[in-house]
C-alpha cells in the first residue's frame, strides 16, 4: 500500500466531479485528496487525486475512471519526476509576547507568508510539498493551530511531457 | 419550428426505434403529446420498473437498444431496479425521464428527484439536458454509448421546459459521433493473440469459459467455430447460454455455483482457461484462490477493467471477443488432439449428468425439461429469479444465442414477465415463455393487464411451489431448516389471470404437464399455467457459499 498520485483530465461538465469522486467511495478506493481546476484546454479540468492502494487497487482505480465518459485521460504520476504543490491556509494562536515572535520566525524558515494578523491570532500561507507543510504544521501545533485548510495536492510532470488526451 | 418533445420523438425514430415502453405523468405531459398521433409505438405498463425490463428484453432478445419512458420522481424512481438490472448485465437501453422545468430544479418541486444522481452508479452514463438544442445530439450520444464498447444503460433527463421549448432544428446528416473521453477498443492486440495461440498449444488440458460477453457482441458463431477447429471443450456461465448448443459434444454446461460437475472439475483440473467475455463472478468462482487454480488464464474482454479484476491474468487481450475471435481464427492452422484431457471430461459427464427424482411427482425440472422437448430449441425462454431459474438454466436445452434471457448479475425478481414482453415485440415470430416463480411473479404481476389489453402473447409458466423457493432452500441446508418469511400462502393464479381477461389452466399432475404446455403454445394471445409442484424440490448441484467449485453437494439420483 503506498500513496499515488493521478492527474485526471475531465471535460468540464456538470457532475463531473461526483462522477468521479462518487466512483471512488463506491468501489472502497481511498481518497487522501483531490484538487480540481479548470486547464489550459478549453473546456476541460485536471483533477489531481492522491490515493493510498496497492498496486493492483491502483490499477482498478484507473481503469474504472477511465470507463467514465467524461474522463479523457487518466495518468499514475507517482513513478515520474515530477513537481508538487500545496497550499495551506494556517491560524495560530499567538498572544502577543506568548510565541509571536516564534510564530513568525517559523513562517520565515518555511517562507510562508503571513497574510493576517489579529490581536490574539496570526494566519500564515505556506505553499510546498506535501511534507513541508506536514513538517509546519507540526511544529505550529505547539502554539495552537486554531484552523487549517489544506488545498490537496496538485502535480505536474516535469519537462516537457503533459498529461494530455492522446487524441 | 420543433419542440423538444418534437426532436424527442423524431430522434427516437431516426435511431431505428419503433417500440418503447413507458408510463405517462406531469412533466412529460408534452411528450405524450407527441407520441399520440405518432408512428413509433408506445406500449403502457402498469409499473414503471416493468417498462425499463420490457426494453431490457428487447434490447437483450434483438441486440438492439430498448427504450424506456417515465415521469419524474416516483415515475423515474420506479425504472431504478430496471435500469440496475441492465447495467449489471451490460444490457444496451436508454431511459427517458421528465423532469421539473429548469427553473425549479434543485427546489424540491413537485415530483423532483434527482434521478441522474440516483442513477449515477447504476448507469454507463447519464444527461441531464438543459437546452432544447442540446437535445438531438445528446440522443445520438446515448443510443451511440448504450449500444458499443461494453453495453449498458444510458439515461436522459428532461425538464419539462426543455420539452415545450420550440426552436429551429435540423437533424444533422447522420455523421459517427465522437467523443474523446469514450473510444472502446475493438480490435485485439495482435501480439497478445499470438501468444494465446502459443499458449492454448502448449496446453494439455484447456478449457473455454465464456459470459455474457459473447452473446452481447453476436459472437457465438465464432465462438462454435474455436471450439470445433481446436477441438476444445467449452463451459459456459448463465449468461453464456446458447452461445453454444446445449448438447454440443465439446459443450460441459454452465458452470458455478450450481453449474454441471462436469464443468466445475474440469475448471479445476484444467491448465489453460481462456475467458471470452466473462468476469469471474463470485457466483462463478466459488472460493476465488482455489477456481482454476492450476490454470493459466487467457482472458478476452472488451472491458479493461474486468481484465485482472477478480483473478490475475497471464494472458489479457482487450478488445469485442467476436473480433478477436475471428482475428484467432484465421491465425488457426493447426489441432492439436487432447485425447487425454477429452476422454476425462467425457468420463465426468456420463458419470455426473444433471439428474432428479423421476417418481411420479411433479417436479419442476420435468416441465422445464418438457418444454425444451416441446420447443426443440425454438423459441424464447425468459426466467424470473430463484430456483426457476436455475432449474431452467440447467433442463432447458438452448442452442441459439439470445433465445435465453435472465437477470444474471442483479438477479431481479420480477424481472422475468415484464422482460418477456419485451422480447416479443424484438422477435415477434417466436413463442415467448416466462419460467416463473410465485414470489417472482407477484412482483410485476399487474403486468397481465398490460399483457391482457395488447394481446402481447407471453406465456407464464409458473412453478408454483408456495416458497420463496431459493431463500427456502439455503435455509434447509445453512438455517437448520427454519423457514423464517419463506413461505407464501396459496394463490390461484388461473382466476387472477382471468381477472386480467388471460387465460390459464392449473397443472397438479405429471400427465398433464404436456398438453397444457400445448395448449399455452398454440393460444395465440397471452397464457398463464400455474404448475403446483413438489414444494421442497433443491436445486442441485450445488457450490456452497465460500467453498471451492469442485465441492459441489447433492444431485446424484440415478
Ligand atoms: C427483488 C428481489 N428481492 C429479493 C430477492 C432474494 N431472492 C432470491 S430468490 C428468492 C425467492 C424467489 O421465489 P420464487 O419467485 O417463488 O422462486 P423459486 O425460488 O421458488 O423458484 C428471493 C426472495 C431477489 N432476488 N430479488
Ligand atoms: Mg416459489
Amino acid at each position: 500500500m503506498k500513496a499515488h498520485t493521478l492527474s485526471v483530465l475531465v471535460e468540464n461538465k456538470a457532475g463531473v466531479l461526483s462522477r468521479v469522486s462518487g466512483l471512488f467511495s463506491r468501489r472502497g478506493f481511498n481518497i487522501e485528496s483531490l484538487a480540481v481546476g479548470t486547464c489550459e484546454e478549453p473546456g476541460t479540468s485536471r483533477i489531481t487525486i492522491v490515493c493510498i492502494g496497492d498496486d493492483a487497487q491502483i490499477e482498478q482505480v484507473m481503469k474504472q475512471l477511465n470507463k467514465l465518459i467524461d474522463v479523457i485521460k487518466v495518468s499514475d504520476i507517482t513513478e515520474n519526476e515530477r513537481v508538487e504543490r500545496e497550499l495551506a491556509l494556517i491560524k495560530v494562536s499567538a498572544d502577543p509576547g506568548s510565541g509571536r515572535a516564534e510564530v513568525m520566525q517559523l513562517a520565515t524558515i518555511f517562507r510562508a507568508q503571513i497574510i493576517d494578523v489579529g490581536t490574539r491570532t496570526v494566519t500564515l500561507s505556506v505553499a510546498g510539498d506535501t511534507e513541508k507543510i506536514d513538517a509546519l504544521e507540526k511544529l505550529l501545533r505547539q502554539y495552537g493551530v486554531k484552523e487549517l485548510i489544506r488545498t490537496g495536492k496538485i502535480a505536474m510532470l516535469r519537462g516537457a511531457k503533459t498529461v494530455k488526451s492522446a487524441k | 419550428m420543433k419542440t423538444g418533445a418534437r426532436i424527442l420523438v423524431e430522434g427516437l425514430q431516426r435511431e431505428g426505434v419503433e417500440t418503447i415502453f413507458g408510463y405517462p405523468g406531469g412533466v412529460v405531459l408534452p411528450i405524450y403529446d407527441e407520441l399520440y398521433d405518432s408512428s413509433l409505438r408506445h406500449i403502457l405498463v402498469r409499473h414503471e420498473q416493468a417498462a425499463a425490463h420490457a426494453a431490457d428484453g428487447f434490447a437483450r432478445a434483438s441486440g438492439r437498444v430498448g427504450v424506456c419512458l417515465a415521469t419524474s420522481g416516483p415515475g423515474a424512481c420506479n425504472l431504478v431496479t430496471g435500469i440496475a438490472t441492465a447495467y449489471m448485465d451490460s444490457v444496451p437501453i436508454v431511459a427517458i425521464t421528465g423532469q421539473v422545468p429548469t427553473s425549479l430544479l434543485g427546489n424540491d418541486a413537485f415530483q423532483e428527484s434527482d434521478i441522474t444522481g440516483i442513477t449515477l452508479p447504476i448507469t454507463k452514463h447519464n444527461y441531464l439536458v438543459k437546452r432544447t438544442e442540446d437535445l438531438g445530439h445528446v440522443l445520438r450520444e446515448a443510443f451511440y454509448i448504450a449500444g458499443t464498447g461494453r453495453k449498458g444503460p444510458v439515461l436522459i433527463d428532461l425538464p419539462k421546459d426543455v420539452s415545450t421549448k420550440p426552436i429551429e432544428y435540423e437533424f444533422p446528416e447522420a455523421e459517427p459521433v465522437t467523443l474523446r473521453g469514450y473510444q472502446p477498443t475493438i480490435r485485439g492486440h495482435a501480439k497478445q493473440i499470438d501468444k494465446a495461440i502459443e499458449l492454448i498449444f502448449e496446453s494439455e488440458r484447456p478449457l473455454i469459459y465464456a459470459g455474457g460477453g459473447v452473446i452481447s457482441s453476436d459472437a457465438s458463431a465464432e465462438l462454435l467455430a474455436l471450439v470445433e477447429t481446436l477441438g476444445i471443450p467449452v463451459t459456459t456461465t448463465l449468461m453464456g447460454l446458447g452461445a453454444v448448443p446445449c448438447d454440443h459434444p465439446l459443450n460441459l454446461g454452465m458452470l458455478g455455483m450450481h453449474g454441471t460437475r462436469s464443468a466445475n472439475y474440469a475448471v479445476t483440473e484444467s491448465d489453460l482457461l481462456i475467458a471470452i467475455g466473462a468476469r469471474f463472478d463470485d457466483r462463478v468462482t466459488g472460493k476465488l484462490d482455489t477456481f482454476a487454480s492450476q490454470a493459466k488464464i487467457i482472458h478476452i474482454d472488451i472491458d479493461p477493467a474486468e481484465i485482472g479484476k477478480n483473478k490475475k491474468v497471464d494472458i489479457p487481450i482487450v478488445g469485442d471477443t467476436k473480433s478477436v475471435l475471428q482475428d484467432m481464427l484465421v491465425k488457426i492452422q493447426k489441432k492439436k488432439a487432447y485425447d487425454m484431457w477429452l476422454s476425462r471430461i467425457r468420463g465426468w459427464k456420463e458419470k455426473h449428468p444433471l439428474s432428479y427424482r423421476r417418481d411420479g411427482v411433479l417436479r419442476p425440472q420435468f416441465i422445464v425439461e418438457q418444454l425444451s422437448e416441446l420447443l426443440k430449441g425454438e423459441g424464447i425462454i425468459v426466467s424470473e429469479v430463484g430456483q426457476n431459474q436455475m432449474w431452467t438454466a440447467q433442463y432447458f436445452c438452448f442452442r441459439k444465442p439470445r433465445t435465453w434471457i435472465t437477470s444474471g448479475g442483479l438477479g431481479t425478481m420480477g424481472y422475468g414477465f415484464p422482460a418477456a414482453m419485451g422480447a416479443h415485440f424484438a422477435r415477434p415470430d417466436q413463442v415467448v415463455f416466462d419460467i416463473a416463480g410465485d414470489g417472482s411473479f407477484q412482483m410485476n404481476i399487474q403486468e397481465l393487464s398490460t399483457v391482457a389489453t395488447n394481446n402481447i402473447p407471453v406465456k407464464v409458466a409458473i412453478l408454483n411451489n408456495r416458497f420463496l423457493g431459493m431463500v427456502r432452500q439455503w435455509q434447509e441446508l445453512f438455517h437448520d431448516r427454519r423457514y423464517s418469511f419463506t413461505e407464501l400462502p396459496p394463490v390461484d393464479f388461473v382466476k387472477v389471470a382471468n381477472a386480467y381477461g388471460v387465460d390459464g389452466i392449473k397443472v397438479e399432475s405429471v400427465d398433464d404437464v404436456v398438453p397444457a404446455l400445448k395448449a399455452a403454445i398454440e393460444t395465440d394471445g397471452p397464457f398463464v399455467l400455474d404448475f403446483r409442484v413438489e414444494r421442497e424440490e433443491n436445486v442441485f448441484p450445488m457450490v456452497p457459499a465460500g467453498a471451492a467449485i469442485n465441492e459441489m453437494i447433492g444431485g446424484n439420483y440415478e
